[in-house]
């Protein structure tokens, strides 16, 4: 399927970065682990994680909230993926791309999130999100726990 | 840690650096020339101001080309709200919780 870009609906682009005293393999476990991701991200993020498979994006065990393809993979580098809502596959107008860079810095690890492609609805949903996905990753790797509270009083987590 | 936290905190203690975030969350992925002129700055000051908020995080840039393009990132915003705001609140949400499940008891009552 040609990726297009749709001209009548506006799109957005949330950009977020974080710094992690990690390494790249160990970040790049957090985001492609289902175990892992479900432990600081609710859901756990489950592939093979090769160019052109589905991943999903589900509470353990559920039905998936976002399904979508692998675009690039490059461990422990870079990730690219479409997101998708499950109901609504296909469409462009909800269907949007993430892109995880994972950068060594000696010592610490630039990770930064290109949500990219956004409708105002899925804007409205990730935004609220991301901050708080992204901290309690950091804190689980920094400190190998999670926060309890990271997504009280947040919002939603990101989604399609 | 505390020097990340610092360093947040001095960039948001300029109402240009607050002005420039609020331009950015408006309108996200912005030129330092866009930038400079809805603020009517000049574009040297403007670019010193985008290097304080840069280095304290709460703006990410993206090359496009030969463009930088500037976006608000709320992470460290998000880690003052953990550490200022949401400790705080938990005690108002726990008594909210409860007169729910009160409310909610006496009404299966």
């Amino acid at each position: 399927m040609a990726e297009q870009t749709p001209k009548h609906t506006p799109r957005h682009t949330y950009v977020y970065v974080t710094y992690i005293v990690s390494t790249p393999e160990k970040v790049w476990a957090a985001l492609t682990d289902a175990e892992i991701s479900a432990s600081y991200w609710q859901r756990e993020n489950v592939s093979d994680w090769k160019v052109g498979s589905e991943w999903q994006h589900r509470l353990p065990g559920k039905a998936p909230d976002v399904i979508g393809k692998v675009l690039e993979s490059d461990p422990p580098r870079r990730l690219v993926t479409t997101w998708e809502v499950p109901s609504d596959r296909g469409n462009p107008d909800t269907t949007n791309r993430c892109v995880f860079d994972i950068e060594d810095q000696g010592g610490k690890v630039k990770l930064t999130v290109t949500h990219s492609d956004l409708g105002d609805k899925a804007l409205k949903d990730v935004s609220g999100g991301w901050p708080a996905v992204l901290a309690n990753l950091k804190t689980l790797l920094e400190t190998g726990r999670t926060m309890p509270d990271a997504f009280s009083g947040l919002g939603a987590h990101p989604r399609g | 840690m505390a020097d990340d936290m610092d360093r947040v905190f001095k960039a948001l203690a300029d109402a240009s650096r607050r002005r420039l975030l609020d331009l950015l969350h408006a309108e996200e992925g912005q030129t330092l020339g866009a930038l400079a002129a809805r603020l009517d700055m000049t574009r040297q000051a403007v670019s010193q101001h985008l290097a304080v908020l840069e280095a304290a995080n709460l703006v990410a840039t993206v090359r496009l080309g030969r463009e930088k393009l500037h976006y608000l990132n709320p992470v460290p915003i998000n880690e003052v709200h953990a550490r200022w705001i949401a400790k705080f609140e938990r005690p108002r949400l726990d008594a909210l919780a409860a007169l729910k499940r009160r409310l909610e008891g006496e009404q299966d009552g």
